[in-house]
């Protein structure tokens, strides 16, 4: 049939570039991961090896794999918390109908999404500065010694943290925005009548009503910060001590500076397996608790 | 007049909040006018005693800004010009198009959506070195041509769109190409904007590959480019902040202007889940 041709003509562009630059690459991760794919193999594929499971065990014993796993694991866990507290808390401020110019407010708590991370890890760089930052400044005006933030490694993902939570609150905000404008306006009503105070409100009816878009944004924000990479590039180099060495800055330095492709391929492919695990895990313990 | 005492915290908050998000910002363009060496005193100084022009000047005569720019423009531009087009296309085919094997497809693409890029950044590295394309404009946006996400953007809102019409201009005679171009277009203009805006904004922004992939210094987006330079002048922080200032400024702007169609973008990917 002709439409049907037509239909082809349509979509076969689209899927010929997902398929030749998203989908073969895919299967070419796992693939590369099983050989020593290196810089000789790059210049010609018939220096290749396949060498099986070697690549993952040898990474298995490799300690500074292990600290980067760490420190994702960190970063998420103590990110992911703060970020979707920081957006609940924006979202709610400016639902409020107490509050003023709350266009005005949106449209500032989001600006820093849409600002490149590179240049903002620059700036919080500098923010951040032991002796000339303003941040240290501000906290010696509350009797807090100079905190060595990018040198420190206690201090120096805590930093990170920081400047991630900045950059992205405001995404989540819109999102949880929108999740409290569809609660009806009759629950609160009916809540007043009966004399529920402002807690009870917020832990009964508004926590409920947006419960699934909550566990949605935590899904999403999770998988975000399991790709940390540019702001300890930029910030610490990684540094100190390992201290910001994340899972996708191992790789591209496994990748891209010692030229172990085929390793590289096999974090990459760690990795995703791990954000998938606990995605599911998410999503299970979700689903249970809606079921009650 | 009954309790003013939440009415007042609320917009205090509101306030400190705003003041939270918005200084690092405000302090990045303030510090860029700073002569050399006046940010590095104690306490940071909040404006600059004696404005200047000399970092950004600095940039392009001495740095190369205009042309990182001008790489960001390029690649920028064209990676939505093509993105647009192909995810168009296949978005309205999704929706409004009957083929074989279209749901089936659909949702194989969806289900991609948990697969992360950068699972695919080493072999795709192979394969646009096997095909030449390293250090190239072409390099860069190859992986941002055609994207699940948009697809199912274009899709979700070009089912709305009446089949009455298009069966009318069937029976009118007019080809399905023709069809697409001069009725579904148009009528897909709201979200080709948001669509445009976030691919546009993603690119500019985007890092890690054209880190990898943009090995030749004179290719580089401002990002990479900023990057860079941050490493080498370390201590040059009003330099540092000009170099900022001109990487986020066309991006704030032009979602400032477009805020409306970005936010849109936003909300329906947020339903994808």
């Amino acid at each position: 049939m002709k439409r049907s041709m037509a239909a082809w003509w349509f979509v076969g562009p689209a899927l010929i570039v997902l398929g030749v630059f998203f989908f073969v690459p895919v299967i070419g991760a796992l693939l590369m991961s099983l050989t020593d794919f290196d810089l000789y193999a790059l210049s010609d594929w018939r220096n290749l090896r396949f060498i099986g499971f070697h690549n993952y065990a040898t990474l298995l014993q490799d300690p500074l794999f292990w600290k980067s796993l760490w420190n994702t694991l960190y970063f998420v866990v103590l990110g992911v918390p703060l970020s979707i507290g920081a957006s609940l808390g924006a979202a709610l401020l400016v639902n409020s109908k107490l509050g003023r110019f709350r266009s005005f407010f949106r449209t500032v708590y989001f600006a820093p999404v849409v600002t490149t991370l590179v240049a903002v890890a620059v700036v919080w760089r500098y923010i951040f500065h032991t002796r000339y930052g303003f941040l240290n400044y501000s906290l010696s005006g509350l009797g807090i010694d100079p905190i060595d933030w990018m040198g420190d490694p206690h201090w120096a993902m805590p930093a990170i943290v920081i400047l991630a939570v900045w950059k992205n609150f405001g995404y989540n905000m819109i999102i949880l925005l929108a999740a409290l404008q569809n609660i009806p306006e009759d629950l609160y009503e009916a809540a007043r009548i009966d004399g529920a105070s402002g807690w009870q409100v917020f832990r009964h009816i508004t926590i409920p009503g947006i419960a699934p878009v909550l566990l949605l944004v935590s899904i999403l924000t999770m998988t975000g910060y399991f790709q940390l990479f540019a702001e300890p590039y930029v910030m610490t180099e990684g540094g100190p001590l390992q201290s910001t060495l994340s899972v996708l800055y191992f790789m591209y330095e496994e990748g891209f500076k010692w030229w172990s492709l085929g390793r590289a391929s096999a974090v990459a492919f760690l990795l995703f397996v791990l954000m998938f695990l606990v995605t599911a895990f998410q999503l299970r313990l979700g689903r249970q608790r809606g079921d009650r | 007049m009954k309790r003013r005492g939440p009415a007042i915290i609320v917009n205090l908050l509101l306030v400190i909040g705003a003041v939270l998000t918005a200084f690092p910002l405000l302090w990045m363009l303030s510090v860029s006018f700073m002569p050399t060496g006046a940010a590095s005193t104690y306490p940071p100084p909040l404006f600059p005693a004696a404005p200047t022009l000399d970092n950004y000047r600095e940039l392009f005569a001495n740095h190369n800004a205009g042309r990182y720019m001008l790489n960001s423009a390029i690649v920028a531009s064209l990676a939505t010009l093509i993105a647009l087009v192909l995810n168009t296309m296949a978005g309205y085919a999704f929706a409004k198009l009957r083929f074989k094997g279209r749901e089936r497809i659909f949702q194989t693409l969806l289900g991609a959506l948990v697969i992360p890029a950068q699972v695919t950044m080493i072999p795709l590295f192979a394969l646009v070195k096997e095909m030449g394309l390293i250090s190239t404009y072409g390099g860069v946006i190859v992986p941002s041509l055609a994207s699940v996400f948009g697809i199912f953007l274009i899709r979700q809102y070009a089912l709305s769109l009446p089949d009455e019409l298009l069966e009318a201009a069937r029976i009118d005679g007019a080809s399905e190409g023709r069809i697409f171009w001069s009725l579904v277009v148009p009528l897909l203009q709201p979200i080709l904007v948001t669509l445009a805006i976030l691919t546009f904004l993603a690119t500019w922004n985007d890092f890690m590959w054209p880190l990898i992939v943009l090995t030749d210094q004179k290719l580089h987006t401002l990002p990479v480019a900023l990057a860079g330079l941050s490493r080498e002048h370390v201590q040059d922080n009003e330099l540092m902040m000009a170099g900022s200032v001109i990487t986020v400024l066309p991006v704030l702007a032009l979602f400032l202007a477009l805020q409306r169609y970005y936010i849109a973008g936003i909300l329906a990917g947020s339903v994808k889940g």
